[in-house]
């Protein structure tokens, strides 16, 4: 495997350039995930109106990957409606997973794929994602939005 | 001086590419590759003796038996150990630690007493002693640390007192790479009573151990970092001391009488080893004593010496290089970050060529954030390892440098 294939143009792009980094005023959704073998912690924030994802950003600290998996997902969801942001999120951790299949429809979220050949950086790359997926599942059950830090273990994958 | 491209044609997994580069091999404080002689003789154990030891009265468990005894006795003579009985065979440093912690630490201490720690342990022999403060209410200490990452001695007086009942110390850190002056600690211990029990995870596989001449009262240490098989480690303990304990485990094996409402335990040091023990890691691990006593410890530490020297000067001259911990006196590994350059970012790209490094916070969290980082970099040598090693390194950073040079 070579650099490229793991680090695509979109992942660097994303790492130099982050977007959706941040927070929000009066987040609906917080969600602290921790990743124990690297340290690298990341928050993601969200705001729900009329059942879509109006606004999502991330904050914290971590690696390439991590850093730019998290700056994708928020361009990714924003404007989603939460049953489309579930769709999407499964998609992704599919392609993740190795799981066979089209992923034209996560668009430059494929740049991500070529990690999910490097089992000990699938944490990274899916950090984000799984704090969002908890933080949204919170939310519909009418779960504060401030709980402790979490632990996301490989099992959580 | 160790002929290194010898020991290398002992050493079969280093003959392949990783990635289409040839393997450089320097994660060795989290493990150490086999040699030849060492994989034969597990094999040869399986293959012509394998049978259950101290029980059977047939041909193989005679065999069996005489082979684990032989791997103790040279664990024995190879940290000159006063006998046999003061070595018990376990899984690895962290169950030789906790030996001591549940079997001496909680039997004796009390609230009030004191058990010193450094900031820079593995978390192998700090969460056990953790643990020991709170089930006995003994409270933890820690001995200072100076910014160089060396441990302050001028003030040990005050930290090591009459409530010292045990002082928990590394002899060579696996971030820093630190050499902590073990023999002063344990002469200022033995002053007040406190007993000391010794990480020798980092240190026994590199330099000559004696737990006589060091005057150690436990010393733990790990089979697969020094050559053996995994899964197989050692607890040396003084007799008196290892006496006055209860087993760890209890089971067969382990017993010289049972009852059936109660039981009387075995001689040293089976009464520490309950249950069919680790026979073949054993014999691997003596096959590994046996192939560096013969290069000689004092050569091993000489040449990691110099070639740590070397890679400290090699990759300083690295445009944003950040060495961590003391240049002397240091065991051989660098611990460093790279500029901005995560150290996943750069274990990856290191791998992609060949070249094999630890990243993350190497179970040393409170030393982590001692150093304000999350993570740092680990390459740590051993004696396959030469000069041409760290240029691999040295050019492979140097490439991963310019590949983040836009965006870290």
């Amino acid at each position: 495997m070579s650099l490229e294939d793991i680090y695509k143009d979109a992942i660097m792009d994303h790492y130099a350039r982050p977007r959706g980094r941040g927070k929000l005023e009066h987040p609906v959704i917080v969600y602290h995930a921790h990743n124990p073998t690297c340290g690298d912690e990341i928050e993601v924030q969200a705001n729900v109106e009329d059942g879509r994802i109006q606004d999502v950003r991330f904050s914290g600290h971590g690696c390439s990957i991590s850093q730019a998996s998290a700056s994708m997902m928020t361009v990714a969801m924003k404007g989603k409606t939460l049953p489309e942001a579930k769709a999407t999120l499964a998609k992704f951790l599919g392609m993740m997973r190795g799981e066979p299949g089209s992923y034209k429809e996560l668009g430059e979220v494929q740049a991500l794929q070529g990690v999910s050949r490097l089992p000990v950086r699938l944490k990274c790359a899916t950090l984000a994602w799984h704090a969002l997926e908890v933080g949204l599942s919170q939310h519909e059950s009418g779960q504060s939005p401030r709980g402790p830090v979490h632990v996301l273990e490989s099992k959580d994958l | 001086m160790l002929n290194v491209a010898d020991i290398r044609k002992d050493f079969p997994i280093m003959g392949q590419k990783v990635h289409g580069h040839p393997l450089v091999y320097l994660d060795n404080a989290a493990t150490t590759q086999k040699p030849r002689q060492v994989i034969d003789a597990i094999v040869r154990y399986y293959e012509t003796s394998n049978a259950n030891v101290h029980r059977g009265v047939h041909t193989l468990a005679e065999r069996a038996t005489e082979q684990y005894e032989e791997a103790r006795e040279k664990v024995t003579r190879f940290i000159n150990a006063p006998s046999r009985r003061n070595v018990i065979f376990t899984r690895n440093s962290s169950e030789s630690l906790n030996v001591v912690a549940y079997s001496w630490a909680r039997k004796f201490l009390k609230p009030g007493d004191e058990i010193v720690v450094t900031p820079m342990e593995h978390h192998s022999n700090l969460v056990p002693w953790q643990q020991v403060a709170l089930h006995t209410g003994a409270k933890l200490r820690f001995i200072e640390m100076l910014p160089n990452g060396l441990l302050r001695t001028d003030n040990l007086g005050e930290i090591i007192t009459e409530k010292t009942r045990l002082v928990a110390v590394t002899q060579a850190s696996n971030v820093l790479g630190t050499i902590n002056p073990v023999t002063g600690i344990v002469r200022l211990a033995h002053q007040v009573g406190a007993k000391v029990v010794v990480d020798g995870a980092q240190s026994v596989p590199h330099i000559p151990v004696d737990v006589q001449a060091l005057d150690l009262d436990w010393l733990a240490f790990s089979g697969h970092k020094m050559l053996g098989p995994t899964g197989i480690g050692v607890l040396y303990g003084r007799e008196d001391l290892l006496d006055s304990m209860d087993p760890f485990l209890f089971g067969g094996e382990m017993i010289s009488r049972v009852y059936l409402e109660c039981a009387e335990w075995s001689e040293l040091p089976h009464k520490f080893e309950a249950g069919t023990p680790n026979i073949a890691g054993a014999i691997g691990l003596g096959a590994a004593i046996d192939y560096l006593n013969q290069l000689g410890m004092k050569n091993v530490s000489d040449h990691e010496q110099r070639l740590v020297r070397y890679a400290i000067e090699r990759l300083e001259a690295i445009d944003g290089f950040r060495l961590y911990g003391p240049k002397e006196p240091r065991g051989g590994l660098v611990a460093f970050n790279l500029g901005d350059v995560h150290p996943h970012d750069v274990a990856t790209v290191l791998d992609t060529y060949g070249v094999a490094i630890r990243a993350g916070h190497h179970c040393a969290q409170p030393l982590a954030n001692w150093l304000d980082v999350t993570a740092t970099n680990r390459a740590s040598f051993y004696i396959y390892n030469d000069e041409a090693d760290v240029d691999t390194l040295a050019s492979a950073l140097v490439k991963t440098k310019e590949f983040f040079s836009h965006v870290a």
